[in-house]
């Protein structure tokens, strides 16, 4: 049986957990610890602290713990947890702001679902509709898989699913400005590079995955 | 026969604000023209919002929720501007999840009424519904015309219907069905002439993105459903979100090859849209359908009804 350290909990780390229960307006201490959160989580064999210890430690105050943790960067928002919990703990919302958290401090435990993310938002803001194959392509480039997924390639094209059409929203401006104007509100410290003009290769929003400052793991 | 249209009422026109989503004629092709098909057949007309918008789905909810909502609510805002009073239909259960949420978020309170408003820079009354395509083509009334225009049956046809996540939770906002076990698929498959299967995979998460970004992670959230249809002897598992259909239809291969490693047996499921089924006994033809663009290679099945058979050549 593992024991967990206490000693080195701060008041600023309380502050901080209490902070994300706020963003996530979930309250970890509703929590019983009966696990059935876990028992139907769909990615628990990939997390390093399934979704039961996700909220122990967030009732303890060990923010280090969960700001580093992979599972909120592995969750699939699928909301399994959040539907069947006996507590009405919405579980994944409280990923969701430990995410943010994490994000808030230059942290992204696996960085490939975090450039997938950032591509596709920076894909809308440039296009107003995500082209799939752009989409895969820059993720491709940005987070170093070049060859993934590119056997299928030829039989998307032979199925019509892949093409040169153009697809995008005639005004672009109006979803740029919608974009922009949520993301700036977000404090991310990445406003100057909203207003550069995009181009699809520009990943510009809300932090660009070459920026410093973030730690790289891979997912896998 | 003027007797029976004397007789009986006036149908009120089906007509819903169409909003496609950016799958729609890329990856979800066969989506789309199976719904056009139906469409056509029980005289639903669906009228495209004009430069609607990505709905965000989840990266833009992760990122921030507010940016999925206000993307969202300016579609839902241009459909009430361009198609007032039509309530908003989306094939798509991401697309319908995220258009849903926008308008619970904007109904919710008056601030966040005026906070959408702030963002979209348009008015928006948050009036119009939106519906997934498959609570439209559920609900009885529309379920009776659909069984009107059904001529042909899948004979006993072993299905897995499978929802996914989106179109069922969380609950508050999805307000559809049985979010545990959901049966208005398995009500249509029957119309259709199928056998629904009771199985346990119905509404578990296919990965979603995380097929791209996670693969390692992600692969086995496929293979489980795979695996469940299969030992619950579905002979093809029937799907509503072009999303789910890509991830099991185009992983199927790479997964069988897997196993073939391992030495466990490969599965045989291909997997369809529920309106390419409906479409199917309806008397449409697999390319009609889209059914010929599958990645897994669809079955043959004797629907009774002249060259609408599913033995269609898929492409190469
Ligand atoms: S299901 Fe709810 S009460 Fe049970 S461990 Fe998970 S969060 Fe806690
Ligand atoms: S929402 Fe995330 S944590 Fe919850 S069950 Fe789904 S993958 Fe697991």
């Amino acid at each position: 049986m593992t024991t967990i350290d206490l000693s080195e909990v701060t008041s600023a780390d309380l502050e901080a957990v209490s902070q994300i229960s706020r963003e996530a307006d979930v309250d970890p201490d509703d929590c019983y610890q009966c696990g059935k959160c876990t028992a139907g989580c769909p990615m628990a064999h990939e997390m390093d602290l399934v979704p039961r210890q996700i909220i122990r430690s967030l009732q303890l105050g060990l923010y280090r713990r969960v700001l580093t943790a992979k599972s909120p960067w592995v969750c699939a928002q699928c909301q399994v947890c959040s539907v069947r919990c006996p507590q009405e703990v919405r579980i994944a919302e409280l990923m969701l702001a430990v995410r943010h958290a994490a994000k808030r401090e230059g942290l992204r435990p696996v960085r490939e679902t975090d450039i997938f993310d950032d591509i596709f938002v920076s894909n809308i803001r440039s296009q107003g509709r995500n082209n799939e194959v752009f989409l895969a392509a820059f993720y491709n480039l940005q987070s170093g898989h070049l060859v993934q997924d590119v056997a299928n390639v030829p039989a998307m094209v032979a199925r019509g699913m892949i093409g040169p059409r153009i697809n995008h929203v005639k005004d672009k401006a109006a979803v740029r400005r919608i974009v922009d104007k949520v993301l700036k509100k977000g404090s991310s410290g990445s406003s100057d590079s909203l207003d550069t003009p995009s181009s699809p290769s520009s990943s510009v929003a809300p932090s660009s995955p070459s920026s410093p400052g973030q730690r790289d793991g891979d997912a896998q | 026969m003027i007797e029976t249209a004397a007789i009986s009422a006036p149908r009120t026109p089906l007509r819903y604000s169409y909003f496609p989503g950016c799958s729609a004629d890329s990856t979800g092709i066969s989506y789309t023209l199976s719904t056009a098909y139906v469409a056509r057949k029980i005289e639903l007309e669906l009228v495209e919002i004009p430069d609607w918008c990505c709905c965000g789905i989840s990266a833009a909810a992760v990122t921030d929720p507010e940016l999925g909502i206000a993307l969202s609510a300016r579609s839902m805002a241009l459909s009430e501007r361009a198609n007032p009073g039509l309530d908003v239909v989306a094939p798509c259960t991401g697309c319908f999840k995220s258009l849903k949420t926008a308008v619970s978020f904007a109904r919710k309170s008056t601030s966040n009424h005026a906070r959408v408003e702030e963002l979209i820079e348009m008015p928006y009354a948050a009036s119009a519904e939106a519906y997934s395509l498959l609570e439209v083509l559920s609900q009885p009334e529309v379920a009776t015309v659909v069984k009107e225009r059904i001529c042909g049956s899948l004979q006993g046809l072993k299905v897995a219907c499978y929802y996914g996540c989106a179109i069922v939770r969380p609950p508050a906002i999805s307000q559809f069905d049985d979010p545990e076990n959901p049966q208005s698929m398995d009500t249509l498959m029957q119309l259709a002439g199928a056998e629904p299967l009771s199985w346990a995979y119905k509404t578990e998460c296919c990965g979603a993105s995380h097929q791209i970004s996670a693969p390692r992670s992600a692969r086995v959230l496929i293979e489980r459903i795979l695996a469940n249809a299969a030992a619950n002897g579905a002979q093809a598992i029937v799907t509503a979100c072009p999303l789910c259909t890509l991830n099991l239809d185009l992983r199927e291969k790479e997964i069988n090859r897997a196993r073939q490693n391992r030495g466990e047996k490969p599965f045989n499921i291909p997997i369809y849209y529920f309106t390419e089924l409906l479409g199917l006994v309806m008397g449409g033809s697999a390319k009609e359908l889209g059914v010929n663009r599958h990645f897994w290679p669809v079955s043959a099945i004797d629907i009774g009804v002249a060259n609408s058979s599913l033995d269609a050549e898929v492409v190469a």
